[in-house]
C-alpha cells in the first residue's frame, strides 16, 4: 500500500451544546486523522466526547449542538458544506453504523426497501438494479436466505442480523471510511465476535478505513492500527496500538488498561447454611390466546432448574439474552409465578402469595441493570433509599431513618450530604451505588444482582465489583449475580451456572468452569469472549 | 386479518346489545313521557296516543317489542315528529351530518398534520411558537363563539358566505359549518402531530437515514412522518365517530338539517324511539371507526399483527 494518504483530518474540532445550565463543551479542540485503509480506534469512557466527535463530522449532532473547526475529507471541510453537497458524502464516501442495532433501522419499512434507498440515491440506479445490489450486499454480510430477508421487517430479525443489515447499508456505496460507533456493545458476546470477524473480512475485501469508537480495550488491542485515547473532550494520548499498549504514557491510559476487574472470590465453608434453594423451578409464559383467539402459545423461559445458594456464597448465572437468567432470578424471589419448590432459609415459599412474601422481602433485595431507569426521578436520594424502611421498619422516627440513610450512603462510598439531591445529578456509577444503598439499608441476607455493572464503564465496573465484594465480606451476604460479562462474573462469583434457552448447560466452581469448560456452549461463550481480544482486524 | 375483522364485528353484537338495553331503561327512568308536555291534551287523548304506540304495555314487553323491531331494522316512529319514522329522519339528516363531519375531519387531518410537522421541524423557533399559539387559541375558543363570528365577518360584513341554511348542499353553504367544526380539530391534530413528530425525528433510525445521506424530504416524509402518524390514527377513530354523527351547536347556529340536533331535542322531549335511534347510530359509528383505526394501525406499522 506504500504510504497511504490521509483522507480524513479533524483539526481543532470543538463541539458545544447549549443547555439550560449554559453552554457545555463536549469536544475541546481535538486533532485526529485517518489514512486510507487503516483502522483507527477512538477510545474513551462515557462522556469523553468520542461519539460526539464523529457525530459532528457527520453533521448528526443534536439540534442544540454546534461544531467549529475543520473536518476535512479529501480537502473539503464537511462542517461548511451545503446540505446537498454533504449528502453526497454521507452514506456514499463516509458511512456510519451505530451502537443501537435494535432501533437504528426504520421499523416501518422492509429491509429491502431500506437497503435500496441509499443505493438509488447515490448511484442513480433503477429499482431492479438496486434490488440486485441489495441482494449482493445481504450476501456480502452473510444474511442467510437473502431473497426472503429482503421482504422482512427489522422486528423479525435478531440484533446481530440487524447490525449486519446496518453494515450492508453503510457499505452499499463502497465508502472510503466506515465509522463504527460501539458497533458490538449492545450485542451478546458470541454475536459480538461474529460482527467483528465480519468487519475484518469486509475491510480485507473492500479496503475501506474503519474508525472504531469504543470503550472496549479488547477490541482496540487486537483491531486497531492507531489509537486515540479521549477523556473529557480532549485527546490525552495517541499512537500506534502496539506501542500504546506496551508502554502507555498518560496516567488515564494506564488507569484504563488496569481497569479490568481482577481477583477472585473464595467459596464459602462447606458447612455454611443453605439460604436459598430451588428445585425443578419452572417458569412458563403464555403468549396470545383469549376470547375467540384460540389456544395460547406456551414458552418455557425457565426449564426445571435446581439451585442451592449458601450463606456468603455468590452464584454467577451466565447466559446470553433470552437464556432465562433474569427470569430465573425473579422467579426465585417469587416476583414471578413459577412451578417447583423454592425454599428461603427454613421456609417453603413455593406457593407464598404477595402478602406472605412481604415480611421476607427485606431479606431478599434486587439491584437492576439500568441505573437510570430504576431510581424514581422525582424523589431525593434520601427518599429513594429509605422508602423500604417505611414498609419494613415503620416504627423508625424520621431522624432514625435519616441516620440509617447516612450510614448506608457511607457504606457504599457516597457523600452522605448527597441525600437531598436528585438521581439525575449523579453519574451512572454513583446511581448504581445509590441502588445498592437502597438494598443494603434493609440489611438483607440475599441480594439478586441483575447485570448491575453492564451499563457502566470498565473503570467504574471495577469499583462496583470491589464494593459488592466488600459488602459481602462485611455482612455475610449471599449474591445471585446475573451477567453476560464473563470477566466480571469471574471476579465476583465462586460458583457458576451457565444457562441457555431456559436450561442449565453447565455448572461448577468458577475456576473449574474457566479452566476446563465441558459443555460445547460454554466453550463457545469463552472463545467468543477471548476472540474479541485475540482477533486481529487488518493484516 | 379478515378473521380478526370478523371476530371484532362479532364481539360488537353483545356490545351493542348492552348499550341498547342500558339506554332503553335509562331514558325511561327520566320523569315524564313523550306526550306529557303539551298543554290541553286531555287524559283520554293521551291514553289513546299511548295505546297506539304501545306505551301502556308493561316495560319489559315494550323492551321486547323494541328489540324485535330493531332486529328487523325498524327503529319505530318518532313520537314528536309523527309524520316520520326514525329511519326516515336519519335517511334525510345523516348524509348531511356525515358530509359536514367528514369534510371537517379531512381538513383537520391535512392541515393539522402539516402545521404540526412545520412546528416540529422548527422546534423552539418562530414557526413552532406560531403554530402552538394558533393551536392553543383554536382549542380554547368554543364553537358557539367561532360560529357566530364566522357568520358576522364572512356572512354579514363581507357577504362572502350565506349566514346559514343548507341550500341543498351547495358548496358555499358548507364552508362556515365545516370551518367551525374543523378549527378545534385542527388544533388538536397539530399539537398531537408536533409531539409525535419531535419524538420521531429524534429516533435512532432517523439518525441512520441522515447518516446515509438521504434527502431531507425522504428523511422527513418517508421515515419520520410515517412513524409519527400513529397517534393521529388513534385520535381519528373517536373523532370521526363524534364529528360524523353531527354537532348540535353547529347545526343549530347554521340552521343545518342534520342529525346532531336530534339527540338533544329527542332527549328533552322524551322522544324515546328517536333517542334510541341516535344511541344506536353513534354506537355503530364508534365501533366501526375504532375497528378501522385498529386495521389502519396494522397497515401503517408492520409490527402490529392480528391473528
Amino acid at each position: 500500500m506504500g504510504t497511504p494518504e490521509t483522507i480524513l483530518s479533524v483539526k481543532d474540532l470543538r463541539v458545544r451544546f447549549r443547555t439550560l445550565d449554559g453552554a457545555v463543551e463536549a469536544v475541546k479542540g481535538i486533532n485526529i486523522h485517518v489514512k486510507a485503509g487503516e483502522t483507527v480506534a477512538v477510545v474513551g469512557e462515557s462522556g469523553s466526547g468520542k461519539s460526539q466527535t464523529m457525530m459532528a463530522a457527520m453533521s448528526l449532532l443534536a439540534s442544540n449542538g454546534e461544531a467549529t473547526g475543520h473536518v476535512d475529507y479529501r480537502g473539503r471541510n464537511l462542517l461548511t458544506l451545503s446540505k446537498s453537497d454533504l449528502n453526497k458524502v454521507r452514506g456514499a464516501k463516509i458511512s456510519m453504523i451505530f451502537q443501537e442495532p435494535m432501533t437504528s433501522l426504520d421499523p416501518l419499512y422492509s429491509i429491502g426497501n431500506q437497503l435500496m434507498e441509499p443505493i438509488r440515491k447515490h448511484r442513480g440506479l433503477n429499482a431492479a438494479e438496486a434490488r440486485e445490489e441489495a441482494l449482493k450486499l445481504l450476501r456480502l454480510v452473510h444474511i442467510p436466505d437473502p431473497e426472503r430477508r429482503m421482504k422482512s421487517y427489522p422486528h423479525e430479525m435478531s440484533g446481530g442480523q440487524r447490525q449486519r443489515v446496518m453494515i450492508a447499508m453503510a457499505l452499499a456505496n463502497d465508502p472510503d471510511i466506515l465509522i463504527a460507533d460501539e458497533p458490538t456493545t449492545a450485542l451478546d458476546v458470541t454475536i459480538q465476535a461474529q460482527i467483528l470477524v465480519l468487519l475484518a473480512e469486509l475491510q480485507r475485501k473492500l479496503g475501506m478505513a474503519i474508525v472504531f469508537i469504543t470503550h472496549d480495550l479488547g477490541i482496540v488491542r487486537r483491531f486497531a492500527d492507531r489509537v486515540y485515547v479521549m477523556r473529557q473532550g480532549e485527546v490525552v494520548e495517541e499512537g500506534d496500538a502496539e506501542a500504546l499498549f506496551a508502554s502507555p504514557q498518560h496516567a488515564y491510559t494506564k488507569m484504563l488498561l488496569a481497569a479490568e476487574p481482577t481477583g477472585t472470590k473464595a467459596p464459602p465453608p462447606a458447612n455454611s447454611p443453605v439460604l436459598l434453594e430451588g428445585r425443578n423451578v419452572e417458569v412458563t409464559f403464555k403468549i396470545g390466546g383469549g376470547f375467540l383467539a384460540g389456544e395460547p402459545l406456551l414458552l418455557r423461559a425457565v426449564d426445571r432448574i435446581s439451585i442451592r445458594l449458601q450463606r456468603n456464597q455468590t452464584i454467577g448465572i451466565v447466559g446470553e439474552s433470552g437464556s432465562g437468567k433474569s427470569t430465573l432470578g425473579r422467579a426465585l424471589l417469587r416476583l414471578l409465578p413459577s412451578d417447583g419448590l423454592i425454599r428461603f432459609g427454613d421456609r417453603d415459599i413455593s406457593g407464598a402469595d404477595r402478602q406472605a412474601m412481604r415480611p421476607l422481602r427485606r431479606e431478599m433485595q434486587l439491584v437492576f441493570q439500568d441505573p437510570f431507569g430504576s431510581l424514581s426521578p422525582r424523589m431525593t436520594v434520601g427518599q429513594v433509599i429509605t422508602e423500604g424502611l417505611l414498609v419494613h421498619e415503620p416504627n423508625l422516627s424520621g431522624k432514625q431513618r435519616d441516620q440509617r440513610a447516612v450510614e448506608a450512603l457511607l457504606e457504599v462510598g457516597l457523600d452522605p450530604n448527597s441525600r437531598n439531591r436528585y438521581p439525575h445529578e449523579f453519574s451512572g456509577g454513583q446511581r448504581q451505588r445509590i441502588a445498592i444503598a437502597r438494598a443494603m439499608i434493609l440489611k438483607p441476607k440475599l441480594v439478586v444482582l441483575d447485570e448491575p455493572t453492564s451499563a457502566l464503564d470498565r473503570s467504574v465496573q471495577k469499583q462496583i465489583v470491589e464494593l459488592l465484594r466488600k459488602l459481602q465480606a462485611d455482612h455475610g451476604l449471599s449474591y445471585l449475580f446475573i451477567s453476560h460479562d464473563l470477566a466480571v462474573v469471574r471476579a465476583m462469583a465462586d460458583y457458576i451456572i451457565v444457562m441457555k434457552q431456559g436450561k442449565i448447560v453447565e455448572e461448577g466452581p468458577t475456576e473449574e468452569i474457566f479452566s476446563n469448560p465441558q459443555a460445547a456452549y460454554t466453550q463457545t461463550l469463552m472463545n467468543a469472549a477471548i476472540d474479541v481480544t485475540r482477533f486481529r482486524l487488518s493484516a | 386479518m379478515l378473521r380478526y375483522i370478523f371476530r371484532r364485528l362479532l364481539t360488537a353484537i353483545p356490545t351493542l346489545f348492552v348499550i341498547v338495553t342500558m339506554a332503553f331503561f335509562l331514558i325511561r327512568v327520566a320523569p315524564g313521557g313523550p306526550f306529557n308536555q303539551e298543554r290541553g291534551l286531555s287524559p283520554e287523548i293521551r291514553a289513546n296516543l299511548e295505546a297506539q304506540f304501545g306505551l301502556d304495555d308493561p316495560l319489559w314487553l315494550q323492551y321486547a317489542h323494541y328489540l324485535g323491531n330493531l332486529l328487523r331494522g325498524n327503529f319505530g316512529p318518532s313520537y314528536n315528529l309523527p309524520d316520520f319514522t326514525v329511519t326516515e329522519l336519519f335517511a334525510k339528516g345523516l348524509p348531511i351530518s356525515v358530509q359536514l363531519g367528514a369534510s371537517a375531519l379531512i381538513l383537520a387531518l391535512l392541515l393539522g398534520s402539516v402545521l404540526g410537522t412545520i412546528a416540529a421541524l422548527n422546534q423552539n423557533k418562530l414557526g413552532d411558537y406560531t403554530v402552538i399559539a394558533l393551536a392553543t387559541a383554536g382549542s380554547t375558543i368554543p364553537t358557539f363563539v367561532i360560529a357566530p363570528v364566522i357568520q358576522l365577518v364572512f356572512g354579514l360584513t363581507w357577504k362572502l358566505l350565506p349566514i346559514g341554511g343548507w341550500g341543498d348542499g351547495a358548496f358555499i353553504n358548507k364552508v362556515g359549518p365545516v370551518l367551525t367544526l374543523a378549527l378545534p380539530q385542527i388544533a388538536i391534530v397539530a399539537r398531537l402531530m408536533r409531539g409525535s413528530m419531535i419524538e420521531s425525528l429524534r429516533s435512532h433510525h432517523i439518525r441512520t437515514a441522515r447518516a446515509l445521506g438521504l434527502s431531507d424530504w425522504s428523511v422527513v416524509v418517508k421515515h419520520a412522518l410515517r412513524g409519527a402518524i400513529l397517534p393521529i390514527v388513534s385520535f381519528t377513530g373517536p373523532a370521526a365517530a363524534a364529528l360524523l354523527t353531527g354537532s348540535v351547536i353547529v347545526e343549530t347556529i347554521f340552521s343545518i338539517p342534520g342529525v346532531g340536533r336530534y339527540f338533544v331535542d329527542a332527549a328533552l322531549n322524551r322522544d324515546y324511539t328517536l333517542v334510541m335511534g341516535t344511541v344506536v347510530v353513534i354506537a355503530l359509528f364508534t365501533i366501526v371507526f375504532n375497528l378501522i383505526v385498529d386495521v389502519m394501525y396494522a397497515v401503517v406499522d408492520p409490527r402490529v399483527r392480528y391473528d
